[in-house]
């Protein structure tokens, strides 16, 4: 197991390697200049070569790229051309944000997903059945932007149950710690601000976590229907066991691994996809960030937002994969 | 002969289905007395494993409907039973292990864990006390280094121990039915004589009563001491082991005896009873083995001969070829 592990992890090199050539060209191919975003379109020609070559944008892209693999090797993800802060300190605010977002959203993608499955499983052909299924098939089609005005309009417009954007009351501000601002209330025993935070968090949340929530439904129902037809799930019934007990003891950890292949895949993609949602909702988030560094062709930063989810997605994976060991005795890595 | 644990009278069970319903079993009796090892033979498909699904409640509803007769046990009325009583039933007094062992067995919990829950379920008992029964279970029926099995996985293990295991959790909580669904089909020839042995002496020791489903007349002959023997959904044939070997009455139990290979014969084909069980739904009036039998009648195209005995009233065949020999005689 932990042979593997270490083995998973050295092979994260090549891959990462990989994603920076790739993020690396696909950047540079964007056509626009950072010195132009920077000092304006009315500004001489001379001003801007200064800058490109203060920036050492003048030099040929390989060694553009191989500055930028000599530093990051050394743990060095380098300043921001906007606003020539080191990255490094700069992104972590703004991860921890997205952290708690994509969190939030997945619990509830998992708590209702993973439940409305087994239940039109259980009860399958019922109208809950149908019904849950409908609501998954629309929630898989249905745009993010469009659930998020809708949401924004209903609970905070009309309803005025929760608050239309960002992640606190900005005339009382969390004092933050770890970045995740649920723990870091907690930690100063504010449950005032805690409560405040959390209504914050919900409707980005759920904006988020439908998509995940209807696949993850989708998911388990049909997981559970293959494994409810199972024989070791009769010799459960014929043993005397409740039908609960049948269901979430004996039928759920068996249709739990593809289902656990599924929330890995969709955690990762919360991370980078979160755009939508961090805009509609003004949350101060890594999706926002990248953003506007495409925007502004802030060149480092968005190299390093990049690396830095797809290091967390690959992570995320194997420890989906690990955990298969956990719940399936059958499966062990050497 | 000790009184009745199981009465089934007139049993119908049907399988609703968009092209219709399916009569998989047409009006079966059958009675098992305490302590005995009752056979239940025939063809896949004639209804056995649905006869026995019925007595556990376990078949699916739908498509699976009760559509008359009586299951009794211990005189009490299993089909209009809550289903919280059947839950007390089952894997306390009557116990079910299946054809697969390969798959019976939850691939993600331990031997232990699946013996234990068993007991638990079923009496107040603690869970140290609770694992030292089931390696005791695991002991008794013969599974040695019962103490590291406990903590092994069904993988772990090949099919006669898991079909021990099965076994181990069927009786745990010592029932006085046991019903065995074709339970060495699956098993190495070896293996299969010594569940088979396992069975019997587990019979002989608990005072379980065995229902055993099997399409083997080989393992009938081997432990049990009466056999029902049934035919698209009806019983055609039953009595004493003793008397359906020496002396089938019925056609079709005639053919299951010749279809068995002998040793000490030289044949240069085995013989097999001609044609095919017919297909669910669409049996027609009469004998329903009319189609494939070597004696039929004009009388057997139309109408269903009644199930009935000759001079040993314990011995009672449905066919017409017995009744006018009765006539006859």
């Amino acid at each position: 197991m932990l042979n593997y592990t270490i083995r998973r992890l050295l092979m994260l090199i090549p891959v990462l390697l990989g994603m920076t050539l790739i993020v690396f060209s696909i950047i540079h191919a964007i056509p626009g200049d950072p010195a132009d975003v920077i000092l304006g379109e009315k500004a001489s020609n001379e001003s801007k070569q200064a800058l490109r070559e203060q920036l050492k944008l003048d030099q040929p892209l390989y060694v553009q790229y191989g500055d930028y693999l000599a530093k990051l090797l050394t743990g060095d993800l380098g300043n921001s051309i906007r606003t020539r802060e080191s990255i490094a300190e700069e992104i972590v605010p703004y991860l921890a944000a997205t952290l708690e977002l994509t969190a939030f959203s997945m619990i509830f993608a998992v708590v209702v997903g993973v439940n409305a499955g087994i239940f039109s499983a259980w009860k399958q052909n019922s109208w809950f059945d149908y019904t849950s299924m409908l609501i998954a098939l629309i929630g898989v089609s249905m745009p993010i932007f469009w659930l998020g005005l809708m949401e924004q309009w209903l609970f905070a417009l009309e309803l005025k149950w929760l608050p239309s954007i960002g992640r606190m009351n900005p005339r009382d501000p969390v004092d933050s710690v770890t970045g995740l601002y649920l723990i870091d209330t907690l930690l100063a025993g504010r449950w005032d601000q805690f409560w405040t935070v959390l209504k914050h968090l919900i409707l980005p949340s759920i904006a988020l976590g439908t998509i995940p929530m209807a696949i993850i439904a989708r998911m388990t129902r049909s997981s559970m229907l293959d494994v409810l037809r199972s024989d070791y799930i009769r010799t459960a019934k014929a043993k005397g066991i409740s039908q609960l007990g049948v269901i979430y003891k004996h039928a759920l950890r068996n249709a739990f691994i593809p289902v656990l292949t599924v929330i890995g895949l969709q955690f990762g993609l919360l991370l980078g996809g979160a755009v939508l949602t961090e805009t509609i909702f003004a949350w101060p988030g890594i999706g926002r960030y990248i953003f506007d560094a495409i925007s502004a062709r802030d060149y480092p930063v968005i190299q390093s937002g990049i690396l830095i989810i797809a290091l967390i997605f690959v992570l995320i994976n194997l420890l989906v994969d690990l955990l298969y060991a956990a719940v399936d005795p059958r499966i062990s890595y050497k | 002969m000790g009184s009745n644990l199981l009465e089934i009278h007139n049993l119908h069970t049907h399988f609703v289905t968009e092209r219709g319903v399916i009569p998989a079993v047409d009006g079966v009796d059958l009675i098992i007395r305490k302590g005995e090892i009752v056979g239940v033979v025939g063809e896949s498909g004639c209804g056995k494993s649905v006869t026995s699904l019925s007595v556990m409640r376990l078949l699916p509803q739908p498509p699976g409907k009760y559509a008359g007769g009586e299951i009794r046990f211990k005189g009490e009325e299993l089909i209009k039973a809550r289903e919280k009583r059947m839950k007390q039933i089952r894997g306390n007094e009557i116990s079910m292990i299946f054809q697969e062992p390969m798959t019976s067995l939850n691939p993600l919990l331990t031997i232990g864990e699946q013996i234990i829950e068993t007991l638990r379920v079923h009496m107040p008992i603690g869970k140290k006390d609770a694992t030292n029964r089931a390696i005791e279970m695991l002991k008794k029926v013969g599974i040695a280094r019962a103490e590291s099995i406990v903590r092994s996985y069904p993988h772990q293990l090949s099919g006669g121990m898991r079909q021990r295991v099965m076994i181990a959790i069927a009786l745990c909580c010592e029932p006085e039915l046991l019903i065995a669904d074709e339970p060495t089909t699956a098993l190495d020839v070896t293996i299969q004589a010594q569940i088979l042995d396992l069975m019997k002496k587990l019979n002989r020791d608990m005072g379980t009563a065995i229902m055993m489903i099997t399409h083997d007349l080989g393992v009938v002959a081997e432990i049990c001491e009466r056999v029902v023997v049934m035919y698209a959904g009806k019983v055609v044939e039953e009595g004493a082991v003793r008397d359906i070997f020496a002396n089938p009455r019925h056609p079709y139990t005639q053919g299951l005896i010749r279809s068995i290979p002998k040793m000490d014969e030289e044949q240069s084909r085995l013989y097999s009873i001609p044609g095919q069980v017919p297909k669910p739904g669409s049996i027609t009036e009469g004998c329903r083995f009319a189609p494939r039998c070597e004696h039929v009648m004009d009388i057997c195209k139309s109408k269903l001969p009644e199930l009935i005995s000759g001079a040993n009233p314990a011995h009672r065949s449905r066919c017409w070829l017995n009744t006018t020999q009765e006539v006859a005689n």
